[in-house]
């Protein structure tokens, strides 16, 4: 029953977004958008997530969103209707649901995910690791080199946005 | 944001329970939802929202752009430095065993603690980064 409420919102919320011309709005509602999967994921157990949506996408993005905003421009210019953009968009879309049809059930225990390394995780992870919260277990110890190479990645994002943004002024200081 | 009383105030009072907040789930995501990224971003946000109610000026004072560089290279170079302990103690790249070979858990629990701790201080650092790259731009 929550689970449908909330994926209403959700559908409801994008459907607003794109029909908005305003961008301000669309940015404050973006983040409810975001606000909203938090919800979902939490209806989903899936909290870790639900915790980096609500921080990530209702927080920080919104923030430097409307930062964006306030340097550019507040309206949306309105674009014209393009046949062949609209052929792109509902080839893919067909392409995305027809991808979801072999999909395995949600909370199917016969699932691949569930038939590979997640059993002996579950098992045998708090002998091993001896940390309660097993998703943690995964990322830092069984998964540590993704979880270097993923900190490493957003290092580089913040060096990217260093250069881009800031080398100008770096050299008009000095 | 100069004549906002009521949004100073709230803030003022708030600041220092996101923080908190951001350091319990950094130390407690071994045990509850949260850890590392989630922790970081947490903090940054505290930052960010200092930033926009107190102007970006001044949260550069508290933290300046110096200090962000230096934690943004320090949080990769603590998860790397376990990963190069583990080597030196006898183990594999990040296999955090080695730290302890009395209780092989409890070096697991000192590896991930250092690890989150590392991931933790990059994230924190870079979204408050990200912040200031963009807030320059507004300023200018």
């Amino acid at each position: 029953m929550i689970d449908i409420a909330v994926l209403l919102m959700l559908a409801f919320t994008a459907i607003a977004i794109s029909r908005l011309r305003n961008l301000f709005a669309a940015v404050m509602l973006a983040g409810l958008y975001s606000l909203l999967s938090a919800c979902w994921m939490t209806a989903l157990d899936a909290v870790d997530v639900a915790f980096t949506e609500a921080a990530v996408g209702a927080g920080v993005s919104t923030v430097l969103m409307l930062i964006t905003l306030a340097v550019t421009a507040r309206r949306e210019k309105v674009a014209k209707f393009s046949l062949p953009a609209f052929f792109v968009v509902l080839v893919t879309g067909g392409f995305l649901i027809y991808g979801t049809l072999d999909m395995p059930d949600w909370g199917d225990p016969e699932a691949p995910v569930h038939q590979h390394v997640a059993p002996r995780y579950l098992n045998d992870s708090y002998a091993e690791i001896g940390v309660p919260n097993v998703v943690t277990s995964v990322l830092a110890s069984y998964r540590g080199y993704d979880t270097l190479g993923e900190t490493v990645v957003i290092f580089t994002a913040g060096l990217g946005v260093m250069l881009l943004l800031r080398w100008r002024k770096e050299e008009k200081g000095s | 944001m100069r004549h906002h009383s009521i949004l100073r105030a709230v803030t003022k009072f708030f600041l220092p329970y996101i923080l908190l907040f951001g350091l319990y789930t950094q130390f407690h995501g071994d045990y509850g939802p949260g850890g590392g990224f989630q922790a970081g971003v947490i903090f940054a946000a505290a930052i960010v929202l200092y930033g926009l109610i107190f102007t970006p000026r001044i949260a550069r004072k508290v933290i300046p752009y110096r200090a962000v560089y230096i934690f943004m290279s320090l949080g990769i170079l603590l998860y790397a430095g376990v990963g190069v302990a583990t080597l030196f103690m006898g183990g594999n790249y990040l296999d955090y065993n080695a730290l302890n070979h009395h209780h092989p858990v409890h070096g697991q629990h000192l590896g991930i603690l250092l690890v989150e701790l590392g991931v933790g201080i990059t994230v924190a650092a870079v979204v408050i980064c990200i912040y200031y790259a963009f807030a320059d731009r507004l300023e200018s």
